[in-house]
């Protein structure tokens, strides 16, 4: 069976999939939530519908866990089962008794230098991603690199990342990546391409140069921009360098443009920010500088009982994203409103009138803080409401305090598909003889109407540079293996100019080159290695020594002193006016459609990589797919169910897609992620989702009117987002109270007023528990460590940084959509997401839950072999090797994060996946029960490290893979013993709370309540107490 | 009605109740015999290597300390193997035409590195640390017992998690001075004694718990 039917056959619109899933009743749930005064916190509208297939999957562990006999049309007979359970038994018994096979040992011939078998190395490097360099650090194990972290020396970073740098590793060792130079399928060498190459070029040089084209993302690399140049330079005027992304949008250069009249870059302290406004802007997940922003944006976030200095953030956005769901203000509306209210804003911060009470709350709110607030707009919204965004900045003083703007450099911006599309038409005028395309992958993402593929078919010759056979490489004579970055020498910067440098950890697998080895194959020079290339580069711009102060930089990962000097450009108030008009005159459709970028798997250059596939989406909670997002009012308007499928309709060019009602999506408003529906992606990606990018066009660069037209098919979809539920009281007919996450107080949170008038408020009201009250034997932890862990709800964005960095730590697998579908997914750290509030925009909190471990773990008693059981140190074992897979521990662990594997789900075959495992942490077989461990292998590591030096570990010392991935420092790991420590000071704070306490568990990972500073002038708010008053 | 079942049946009944429980015992026996014997641990028994290297000769005889082949045995979970290159460091010189140590020269001159057979293999969810055991005073021979008088390499304990254990729980017997850690043929008259006063010294904290070895 392949992990995923092809969304085209019909296996994966089978109605039987989804016949348990009945219509969902929006009318009910409404009423329901309308109904309910006070808190209520729901997780999906499944749940308040009360929905047969919510109701199975509540009361069972493991969804369809004995499915995999009931498949069988004729059941299991007594008979058949006692048969297979004798053998079960007798073979179970026989398999223990083999032999451990004798083992070889390997050792070098000639030991290099600073490797220690079994001790890894860090090196700095960095990841391309949409051409800016995202600076890390790489632990290498014996040459192998097996996991990433972010440069905790590099401002751009801080020591954390994103997921896609935490998945990135995996992309390393995919088996599909292209393996061999090939042209036209046949296996050529480099050196053949490199003839043929000078061959072409010296015969063109006498009439006029080679029409060459270079087809490249956006660059920052000073390498490859200096390769180019010099390429176009030796070529002539024929030669011509086109760049695409499909992340990238033309709206954001025209409004700087218009605005600053040039190309500028501009950046944000959000330390300096007491009040942000994004509009429809996911800043703190998305975009080259979010790590940054997120940390900074935290920094200001955290609320404490000695003193709070909390920021406030407003977002206005068409559909959920992170940064809506930590703000304290949130509002859906469609982009016309959005546009509506953003020229209202602007006239407002400049002293005019506004009809909308809340443009007037929070043109009042930021008139009281110029030059500390800050206005984001989104890339894909507008150009006018961009442009305004800017100019309310300006009016604000805001620029130069929190936006620094700094002069782009050449390449680093890509206006949409403007350059791509002058592409097209040179090859039309057959003005094109030859094109090499660095990366990317234009044909699958490229705007619609350009029909790039039948345009690359012109061209007589065409090389493509890339990590997979995808939908571009299949219209190119020559395909060339693109090096994965741990592979590479290069260059890069950060949003804030900072020169990052990439150094290779492995000899590349396949004998791919990079971008810039292969362009200097095109220069008169000739090919040269990429670490020449490189110090080519650098030599003559750094100054002194330039080996020592090579090595300097190498060691780092960046070249001290460089970075963007901030610019003033003129602001030019008249366009003000022009975006004005420009707003008044825009056309409303009745329908928008939006593209964004996927929140896991980008615009599709992730396809392939089964991380960040299985990883659910922070919203919807979806994975291996996309989905037609719609609005709750939208969706009851049509007569829309989840899982439908509908046909969209924009110029012409339609798309069946399923549709996912989504609280919180704006009325007018559709979204569709990208990324999805690729037909070349590889093993993994190839066949997942719809392909959003076969609707965008030119015109409709990421908001499109749209024609939705439901139709009668259904495609199953995998979402995690019933899984794992931890309420277990059923609705009382129509009685809500009683129930649910807000009855077991999963979710405390409250504004910061009322915080600061009651500090430990999540105490009150709750079901605590007399701890003595307990038949268990305690424990003793006074002589040496008692770890904790503490969450800060307030700063979690859902990010999924913490999932990949887990899941690449500590050796989990990947199951697949099917399996996802039956709940058995292996993550052991889910993120769960609850809405509050009503139903078109709802507030969201994320809670991520791990194992608790327990002090009193109800995991551990009901273990008949012992292979869960408690350390001197207060965690929760997890012995592998005694594990028989009765699975009591799961059923009896309230909290749901025990994973067992059902099948071998961990993939021991293909060779290349070998290499990124972590050889500190054992790898499962079938029928072993896992969860997190609190990284017990980075505990003993530090441990002995500790002893041998005579010492106790130090607060710090031991970070847990999440908490060092975590951009908002939302996890954080410590000895509870340690008074001084930061875990142990954030467990002191009053509003530190553990989860299903009432049960006696006494968790060891506790979590901080969320603290929101509303605007008390907020419309609709009386004398300054909002509706967030607390349960009691 | 004729009698189906012959007199005799009651004796093979019990007979064979008795027999059966007999049969159990004697299986639980051989299952405890066998998991124990050297058959199934490996201890005592001489694999043959590419290269009958002696640790006798080399240490015992020569003089040459552990540390000299097994380089990362303090600092690091693994003891290291040496490269073809610490061989050489002397049998460039000597013996450099032994037929013996011609896989030595093959691997130096080609590259290829030599492929040793492990003696001392534990299963792949067991994570052992060398260094924090030599740096708290256990020496080698108190796990490999004394590998100065072995011509050729052998295991010489079992190897059993219960073997681990019971110095895990009671380290005391098998503490030295850390300095005499490499000292193969160092003892004490009074090793209880002596080792409670070194654990305390050298504040000796082995733990039991699974996660100490298992993850």
């Amino acid at each position: 069976m392949t992990i995923h039917d092809h969304p085209d056959s019909p296996a994966g619109r089978d109605p039987a999939a989804t016949g348990a899933r009945k219509n969902l009743d929006l009318g009910k749930v409404r009423e329901r939530l309308a109904g309910r005064s006070g808190k209520l916190f729901w997780r999906s509208l499944e749940e308040v519908a009360e929905t047969p297939a919510f109701t199975e999957m509540i009361h069972r562990e493991f969804p369809q866990l004995a499915s995999e006999w009931s498949d069988d049309p004729d059941g299991v007979s007594r008979r058949r089962f006692l048969q297979l359970m004798s053998a079960s038994v007798a073979l179970g018994g026989l398999t223990a008794c083999t032999r451990q096979p004798l083992e070889k040992i390997v050792p070098w011939v000639e030991q290099p230098e600073q490797i220690v078998p079994g001790l890894p190395l860090y090196y700095a490097t960095a990841m391309e991603l949409d051409g800016y360099a995202a600076p890390l650090l790489a632990e290498s194990h014996m040459g192998r690199p097996t996991k990433i972290e972010g440069n905790p020396d590099h401002p751009a970073s801080g020591g954390a990342t994103d997921l896609f740098a935490q998945a990135s590793v995996l992309d390393l060792y995919d088996p599909d990546r292209h393996q061999t130079v090939t042209e036209l399928g046949r296996i050529r060498t480099w050196g053949a391409l490199a003839a043929r190459v000078s061959e072409q070029l010296a015969a063109r040089e006498s009439s006029g140069g080679l029409g060459l084209r270079v087809l490249t993302g956006p660059v920052t690399s000073p390498t490859v921009l200096r390769l180019i140049r010099t390429v176009l330079d030796e070529q002539g005027p024929r030669a011509r360098w086109h760049q695409y992304s499909p992340l990238r949008s033309s709206a954001a250069v025209r409004a700087v443009r218009a605005v600053y009249g040039g190309d500028y870059v501009a950046r944000f302290d959000l330390s300096k920010a007491d009040r942000i406004v994004a509009l429809d802007a996911d800043l703190l997940t998305l975009g080259p500088a979010a790590v940054r922003y997120a940390r900074q944006f935290a920094q200001r976030r955290r609320a404490r009982a000695e003193g709070s200095d909390l920021n406030r953030l407003y977002a206005f956005e068409t559909t959920p994203t992170s940064t809506g769901s930590i703000a304290d203000h949130r509002e859906a509306m469609s982009t016309a409103e959005l546009s509506h209210l953003t020229a209202e804003l602007a006239e407002a911060v400049r002293g005019g009138s506004a009809s909308d009470p809340r443009v007037r709350a929070v043109a009042a709110d930021l008139s009281a803080h110029r030059g500390r607030s800050l206005v984001v707009a989104g890339d894909q919204t507008p150009e006018a409401v961009q442009l305004l965004a800017h100019a309310i900045n300006e009016e604000l003083g805001n620029v130069g305090q929190t936006v620094l703007l700094g002069q782009a450099d050449e390449g680093e911006l890509v206006a949409g598909a403007e350059s791509i599309a002058e592409l097209v038409s040179d090859i039309d005028a057959g003005t094109v003889d030859m094109i090499l395309i660095l990366d990317g992958n234009p044909v699958f993402d490229a705007p619609a109407d350009l029909e790039l593929a039948a345009a690359l078919q012109k061209i007589p010759q065409c090389i493509y540079l890339g990590s997979h056979d995808n939908e571009t490489a299949q219209y190119c004579h020559w395909n060339l293996p693109l090096a994965h970055y741990l592979e590479s020498w290069g260059d890069g910067l950060t949003l804030d100019g900072t020169a990052t440098l990439t150094q290779p950890l492995i000899e590349p697998l396949y004998g791919g080159r990079t971008a810039a080895e292969v362009l200097s194959l095109f220069t008169a020079a000739g090919g040269r290695g990429g670490d020449t290339l490189l110090k080519e580069t650098w030599r003559v711009r750094l100054d002194g020594d330039f080996e020592t102060a090579w090595r300097r930089c190498l060691h780092d990962g960046l070249v001290a002193g460089t970075g963007r000097p901030v610019a003033a450009p003129v602001f030019d108030a008249e366009s003000v006016a022009r975006a004005l008009e420009q707003i008044r005159s825009a056309p409303t459709a009745d329908l928008e459609l939006s593209f964004r970028p996927d929140p896991t798997i980008l615009d599709g250059r992730f396809a392939n990589n089964g991380w960040l596939q299985e990883c659910p989406k922070p919203f919807t909670k979806l994975t291996w797919d996309n989905a037609l997002l719609v609005s709750p009012a939208r969706a009851e308007a049509l007569g829309l169910d989840h899982e439908q499928l509908v046909e969209l309709t924009v110029d012409g060019r339609a798309l069946e897609v399923p549709v996912w009602i989504h609280p919180g999506q704006a009325e007018g408003t559709v979204t569709l992620h990208l990324g999805y529906g690729r037909t070349r992606a590889g093993r993994v990606g190839t066949g997942t989702g719809f392909a959003a990018s076969r609707l965008r066009t030119t015109r409709h660069e990421w908001s499109a009117p749209v024609e939705l037209r439901p139709t009668a098919g259904r495609y199953a979809l995998a979402s995690t987002q019933l899984h794992g539920n931890i309420e277990t009281d059923r609705f009382q007919g129509d009685n809500l109270e009683g129930r649910t996450a807000e009855a077991r107080h999963l979710i405390r949170e409250a504004t910061l007023e009322q915080f600061e008038r009651q500090p430990d408020f999540p105490h009150h009201g709750g079901h605590g528990l007399d701890e003595s009250l307990t038949l268990m034997p305690g424990y003793d932890y006074s002589d040496g460590h008692a770890w904790g862990m503490s969450v800060d709800l307030g700063s979690c964005t859902s990010c999924n940084a913490c999932v990949i960095a887990c899941q690449s730590e500590n050796n989990i697998p990947v199951v697949g959509k099917d399996e996802v579908a039956k709940g058995r997914e292996m993550h052991w750290i889910r993120i769960d997401r609850y809405y509050q509030g009503d139903l078109e925009d709802p507030d969201v909190h994320h809670q991520p839950v791990m194992c608790m471990h327990c002090e009193q773990a109800p995991c551990e008693v009901v273990c008949p072999v012992a292979a869960t059981v408690h350390s001197d140190e207060g965690l929760n074992d997890m012995v592998y090797n005694r594990c028989v897979g009765t699975r009591y521990c799961a059923n009896n662990c309230p909290y749901k994060v025990r994973r067992f594997n059902f099948f071998k789900y961990s993939d021991t075959e293909t060779e290349s996946l070998k290499m990124q495992r972590n050889p500190d942490v054992t790898v499962r077989t079938r029928g072993v029960m896992e969860k997190c461990s609190y990284c017990v292998q980075r505990i003993s590591k530090a441990r002995i490290e500790a002893r041998k030096e005579d010492r106790r570990v130090l607060d710090g010392e031991v970070q847990t893979a999440c908490q060092q991935a975590c951009p908002t420092e939302a996890i954080v790991f410590g000895d509870l013993n340690d008074l001084e420590s930061r875990v142990a000071k954030r467990k002191a704070e009053p509003h530190d709370y553990g989860i299903l306490t009432e049960l006696g568990t006494r968790p060891r990972t506790s979590y901080l309540a969320k603290v929101t500073n509303p605007n008390p002038g907020w419309p609709g708010t009386s004398g300054g107490t909002t509706e967030k008053g607390h349960h009691g | 009605m004729p009698q189906i079942f012959h007199r005799s049946t009651n004796t093979v009944a019990r007979v064979s109740l008795f027999g059966a429980v007999f049969f159990i015992g004697v299986l639980g026996w051989v299952f405890v015999t066998l998991d124990r014997s050297s058959y199934a641990t490996g201890q005592g028994v001489t694999i043959k290597q590419p290269v009958p290297f002696s640790h006798d000769h080399h240490t015992a005889g020569l003089g040459i300390d552990c540390r000299y082949c097994h380089t990362s045995v303090e600092v690091e979970a693994a003891a290291g193997i040496p490269p073809t290159a610490t061989c050489m460091s002397c049998h460039k010189l000597i013996w450099n035409d032994s037929e013996m140590l011609a896989p030595i020269r093959a691997s130096l001159a080609t590259g290829e590195p030599i492929r040793w057979t492990r003696i001392h293999d534990l299963p792949d969810f067991v994570y052992f640390n060398h260094s924090i055991h030599v740096a708290k005073g256990v020496s080698c021979a108190s796990c490999h017992g004394r590998v100065d008088q072995m011509p050729l390499i052998h295991q010489a304990e079992s190897l059993h998690m219960e073997w681990c254990l019971d110095c895990h729980r009671n380290p005391e017997r098998f503490l030295r001075p850390p300095d005499e850690v490499f000292n193969m043929a160092w003892e004490t008259d009074d090793p209880e004694t002596v080792g409670a006063r070194l654990a305390a010294v050298n504040r000796i904290q082995p733990r039991i718990d699974c996660s100490t070895c298992h993850r």
